[in-house]
């Protein structure tokens, strides 16, 4: 077996890579860009190689220094995980040129595959069945037409030189061709300059199912089932699952087939991805292979036993198959979700920040988290925002879709947005539950999975309110306790008023919504709180560093409370409920608002003027620019508001105090 | 020393019905506190809030640090005074933690009377700067007050600790270093408008605080300008154009959160010049007080159990405690700061007060804040001990009180008559703080004595003329003079004239004192220079 491996990636499949080759006695080779110097991946190898700036171009894609890296730590092979340069052909012949075994698929095999329309003749020519379509040169009305009905209704007509969705037309119907293929053809020819068309079968409410391959270089080839990863949104998967929902022996065993037929027929070496769509009847189409490890390989590996990357070393070792099909068996059923730092609200527009606070939920049998990130890492705009993978094994599905759901539950992230409930949402979502699936299911039960947003519950303000009070304890007996009078009576936060009862009012924000929380202070240490109008009797206790107990009445509740700058995030019975506490200074500080007209700060001429009259700005545009003793002095909005009239043109000079501009604040 | 040992029974007859006597005093104490802590009449509130304003209590406790102590001054100020139409005298003042720091806090209320300075008003203001000043603590005053009240101005305006008083000590805590912060919060008009511009920084509320030395009736009798209060001292003015104001707060919360931003960079550090120890609760609940106080003024009970409800561990390490028994003298430490309290068990006789004396010294030598628990007739009279020179010893005692440098604190747990208020460190003798039990009383002398001696006199003159006087017509004599006693010696009565700090519950006693030590500990402990002792 190596001896050195080299990891070409970074987060968690940087680290799910070491960790097996940690277990086989591998020596581990990190390569990091600047942005990841501190990175887990780093942290996690024997050694580490810087490879060039955050960019990924320059650093994770740079093939050239990241071989240098591998010579110069003299490992004898480059594990690339996903992504980066997986799936580069030229970069699996470097390594081969250099000496250094790429654990992967030879570099023709990668070749292969690369490009779409070629390895679909490929697999045309090698039994795999494709989707039903036409992609040929005659153009013809009539030919076209032909083949539509050849094909079978619907169909989807799509322009040969398209993307992005321009130019493709369902067609329903015969009768509708004609007219359909026109419009087509227009669209074609002015979006691309090249009016032919494709013409495919149309499946509705397709699947997408893939079947995990594995050759070796010996000849043998195997498949460990399949992975159904039909919930996507924007063309990326969320959830996976194995086994597919509705697969029967009989199916699995065509697809399995059809997808070692596949990897045979391009002299695949390694593990391998054979994606089909399938209709919901189950027939199925090659769409493409990927050549690499996947993202969603755990959820193969917790319904087989194997460890996949640990077969990929064996492999690339040039070791025999560690197992042969007879002897793969699949057992119950795994799910995994894919956390990003996303806004699923906005989207799922990448969201980036730092990670103030992270506790995925405890890994056991049953659940398994792949994460690269660490509370105190960065999400930055440079890599995939993807900051986990949870993934759940049980018996069956329904035992598996209920780990999944408290697993998600448990999962907290504080410190920048993430679709953790989102997915909560989504497994347990009327169709996901159901195991009613196809590729179109987020938008098909968007109503289900974009709530308008709930108000916090009682408990929950209670519990916010609860980690308040018990961190203005603990700040006012550490600052006492870092001063002079360590246990000054001072330092009490029992609202102590002479002959007179207190309160305080929390003024929390969730959102836009206000929850102003009056807490009386009551004898012992006990408050009493006014929740939904009624008052109820809160004594509470701290759990930990994040932990907060708390009693309502007579109940008793717990949560986890994580503060990150202004921010309380309450983790309770699996939803995630994020307040603010209103500061008056910070709300003063950012409007800064007085009406009225914008002056000359000191006698200048008018160099630039911004904005039109009548022109809405935010706070802070600059909208005229003076100069005066030879300095530029550009005037701001003071809020944001509407520009009601400019008093200058360019050129004039204007004295002290002068009214520039007639503002409205909004 | 053993903890001391309490011979109390919450269980017996008479510790109940002592217990419910003080109860329903304190019952009346809550009751009056929570009146005239809503401040002016509900129309005169809702003006308030309906011109965005807080109240002065919220403002109070915006300013404060969420849940922290708030030890308030003088909640029954003017009580029964001017019609009773100025609870608190129209000012909120005590000392509170803003960011981590002790300050003290002089808040005006604007829904009594404008915020206008009655006379009490301007003695309560004054008296929270002597507080800040004695115990070296950053004032912030929220203004919003009309100035002095006119038809009283003869009380308000010439005296040395009139109005003028309230800038002489802002100048001159400034010089010595105590942070002066001023948010201006409303009104702000004529000798007020020193209060922000005396201040080392100053914040004003855009729409509601104004300053100006005159306001628009004068500026339209004295030069016929016609000029509206914002236009002629409102926040625009006063942060933009005159600099008069600092900082410009949008809101009450705005102004209230930017002092705290000020006060966060005071960068003071608090010393405490004391051996500390961590605290621990007495040995007996500090609730029991009520059922030790004898209902019946007469009835002689243990001082020690009192201060064994009062001081950590219920310990109190005795000095001469076989000698001058009338009097508790010992060292004890009040939520872990050290304390020498003297206490009063009987009358004062000689030696007891030279007791007193000597302790005193210790406390002075060795820099220990004295606890004085006055519950005290007066010195013993009488022939023999006039020869025996009790005046002298009694002068010693005085002396050390009045001489001793270390931070003093009195409680009025009982009577306070005569001399014995001088000894046991009376207002006049400057501690630091000085509170009253709502049993307590304070008079020059009892009233049955006074009316006795009045009486006396009034016989012996009678009489000297040859003529009789009946004892009806004495008791008609002495009626209104035990009347005039009672009403006058009543804590409230005091209380109302700030001749205190104000009326506290027993039970908060322990509490009172803590927050006082340690606010008092701001200031370095200085020392004593004995004055002359008559031997």
């Amino acid at each position: 077996m190596f001896t050195k491996l080299l990891i070409a990636n970074r987060g968690e499949i940087a680290c799910r890579v070491i960790r097996t080759a940690r277990r086989l006695g591998i020596g581990t080779v990190a390569v990091y860009s600047a942005a990841d110097r501190g990175a887990l991946h780093v942290r996690a190898a024997d050694e580490a190689y810087l490879v060039g700036p955050a960019a990924a171009k320059e650093s994770y894609l740079r093939g050239d220094r990241i071989l240098e890296a591998a010579l110069r730590s003299g490992a004898q092979a480059i594990h690339p995980g996903y992504g980066f340069l997986a799936e580069n052909g030229d970069f699996a012949a470097a390594c081969e040129k250099a000496g250094v075994v790429f654990v992967g698929p030879p570099a023709s095999a990668i070749r292969a595959m690369g490009s779409k329309s070629a390895a679909k003749a490929l697999m045309e020519r090698a039994g795999v069945p494709l989707v039903p379509g036409y992609h040929g040169d005659d153009q013809d009305a009539r030919h076209l037409r032909a083949e539509a009905d050849r094909i079978g209704y619907p169909v989807l007509l799509k322009a040969s030189a398209g993307g992005g969705g321009k130019g493709m037309r369902i067609v329903e119907r015969a009768d509708e061709f004609a007219a359909a293929l026109a419009s087509c053809k227009r669209e074609a020819a002015s979006a691309f300059g090249d009016d032919k068309v494709l013409v495919e079968k149309y499946l509705q409410r397709p699947r997408h199912i893939e079947i995990q391959v594995f050759a070796d270089a010996r000849g043998g080839c195997v498949h460990l089932f399949e992975r159904d990863c039909s919930v996507q949104r924007r063309h990326q998967k969320v959830l996976e699952e194995a086994p597919a929902p509705g697969m029967t022996a009989a199916r699995r065993a065509a697809m399995g087939a059809a997808a070692v037929a596949a990897a045979q027929a391009i002299g695949y070496v390694g593990a391998g991805t054979v994606e089909f769509i399938a209709d919901q009847a189950g027939t199925f189409y090659f769409m493409e292979m990927n050549t690499r490890l996947q993202v969603e390989h755990p959820v193969t590996e917790m319904i087989t036993g194997a460890d996949l990357v640990e077969w990929q070393l064996r492999v690339a070792w040039g070791e025999p198959l560690p197992r042969r099909q007879d002897e793969l068996a699949l057992d119950g059923h795994a799910l995994e979700a894919r956390v990003y730092a996303e806004d699923p609200a906005k989207g799922f527009l990448p969201a980036t920040g730092r990670i103030a606070h992270f506790v995925p939920p405890a890994a056991s049998r049953h659940v398994r988290v792949d994460t690269g990130v660490a509370a105190g890492d960065e999400i930055s705009p440079h890599y995939d925002p993807m900051v986990a993978k949870l993934i759940v094994w049980d018996r069956d599905r329904p035992a598996a879709l209920a780990r999944m759901r408290e697993a998600l539950g448990a999962f907290e992230i504080v410190g920048l947005t993430t679709n953790v409930a989102f997915l909560s949402r989504l497994v347990q979502c009327t169709p996901f539950a159901a195991a009613d699936l196809d590729t179109g299911l987020i938008e098909r039960a968007r109503a289900e999975l974009f709530p308008p947003p709930a108000a916090a519950p009682d408990e929950v303000l209670a519990l916010a309110t609860a980690a308040e009070l018990l961190r203005l304890g603990r700040d006012a007996r550490a600052h006492a306790a870092a001063s002079g009078d360590p246990w000054s009576p001072w330092s009490e936060c029992d609202g102590w008023r002479l002959n007179q009862d207190n309160h305080h009012v929390f003024d929390f924000r969730e959102g836009d919504r206000p929850h102003a929380v009056t807490v009386h202070y009551r004898a012992g240490g006990a408050f009493e709180v006014e929740l939904s109008g009624a008052r109820r009797m809160l004594t509470c206790e701290s759990v930990g560093a994040t932990g907060v107990r708390a009693w309502l009445d007579d109940e008793s509740i717990a949560a986890t409370v994580v503060r990150s700058g202004d921010a309380i995030e309450v983790f309770h019975r699996g939803g995630r409920h994020r307040f603010e506490l209103h500061d008056p200074w910070l709300a003063g500080a950012q409007t800064e608002a007085h009406g009225g007209g914008l002056t000359a700060p000191m006698p200048g001429k008018v160099i630039a003027v911004l904005v039109a009259a009548g022109a809405k700005v935010d706070r802070g545009a600059p909208l005229l620019v003076m100069e005066a003793m030879k300095m530029e002095h550009t005037i701001v909005a003071p809020a944001a508001g509407a520009v009601q009239e400019i008093l200058y043109r360019i050129g004039d000079q204007v004295a002290e105090g002068a009214e520039l501009i007639r503002f409205d604040a909004a | 020393m053993p903890a001391i040992r309490s011979t109390a029974n919450p269980r017996a007859d008479e510790f109940r019905a002592n217990a419910a006597a003080m109860a329903a005093l304190v019952a009346d104490l809550r009751e009056k506190v929570a009146r005239i802590a809503l401040g002016g009449d509900e129309g005169a509130r809702a003006k308030h809030v309906a011109r965005g304003k807080l109240l002065p209590r919220e403002r109070v406790r915006a300013l404060l640090d969420p849940g922290s102590p708030f030890l308030e001054f003088s909640q029954l100020a003017a009580f029964g005074m001017y019609n009773d139409e100025a609870p608190g005298a129209g000012v909120i003042t005590g000392i509170g933690r803003v960011c981590g720091h002790e300050c003290v806090v002089v808040a005006n209320d604007a829904t009594v009377k404008g915020g206008t300075y009655f006379p009490m008003t301007v003695k309560k203001h004054v008296r929270a700067q002597e507080i800040a000043r004695e115990n070296r603590l950053p004032c912030l005053y929220l203004v919003d007050s009309g100035g002095a009240n006119l038809p009283t101005w003869d009380e308000v305006f010439p005296d040395r600790d009139h109005f003028g008083r309230i800038f002489y000590n802002q100048a001159n805590m400034s010089a010595a270093g105590i942070p002066q912060i001023a948010a201006v919060m409303g009104s702000c008009t004529a000798g007020g408008a020193y209060v922000p511009a005396m201040s080392d920084e100053t914040i004003i509320v855009k729409g509601q605080g104004t300053i100006f030395l005159g306001g628009p009736p004068l500026v339209k009798a004295a030069t016929g300008e016609v000029v509206t209060p914002e236009e002629l001292g409102g926040a625009d003015v006063h942060a933009r154009q005159s600099g008069v104001a600092d900082h410009y707060a949008l809101n009450d919360h705005h102004a209230l959160a930017i002092a705290r931003r000020i006060v966060r960079n005071f960068n003071r550090a608090k010393r405490v010049d004391a051996t500390l120890a961590e605290p621990r609760d007495p040995l007996y609940p500090p609730e029991e007080i009520g059922g030790i106080i004898q209902a019946d003024i007469r009835k002689p009970y243990d001082v020690r159990e009192v201060i064994a409800r009062i001081v950590d561990g219920s310990e109190l390490d005795e000095f001469k405690q076989n000698y001058g028994t009338t009097l508790v003298t010992g060292f004890a430490r009040i939520w872990g700061y050290p304390i020498g309290i003297v206490a009063n068990n009987g009358i004062l006789f000689s030696e007891s007060a030279l007791k007193a004396a000597h302790f005193i010294e210790l406390c002075g030598q060795r820099g220990i804040p004295l606890l004085f628990l006055q519950n005290i007739t007066g010195f013993m009279v009488g022939k023999k001990y006039e020869a025996s020179g009790i005046a002298r010893d009694g002068a010693k005692m005085v002396t050390a009180v009045s001489t001793v440098r270390v931070p003093k604190f009195t409680v009025i747990i009982g009577g306070s008559y005569g001399a014995g208020n001088y000894g046991m460190c009376g207002r006049a003798y400057s501690p630091r703080f000085l509170w009253m039990w709502p049993n307590a009383r304070v008079s020059v002398m009892g009233g049955q004595q006074a009316a006795a001696v009045l009486a006396t006199v009034r016989r012996d003159a009678i009489e000297a003329r040859g003529e009789t006087w009946s004892k009806e017509e004495e008791e008609a004599f002495r009626r209104p003079i035990l009347e005039q006693y009672d009403r006058q010696g009543h804590p409230y009565y005091a209380t109302a004239r700030v001749w205190d700090d104000g009326v506290i519950a027993p039970e908060d006693t322990r509490r009172v004192l803590a927050l006082a030590l340690s606010a008092a500990l701001n200031a370095p402990v200085e020392e004593t220079k004995f004055g002359v002792f008559r031997m």
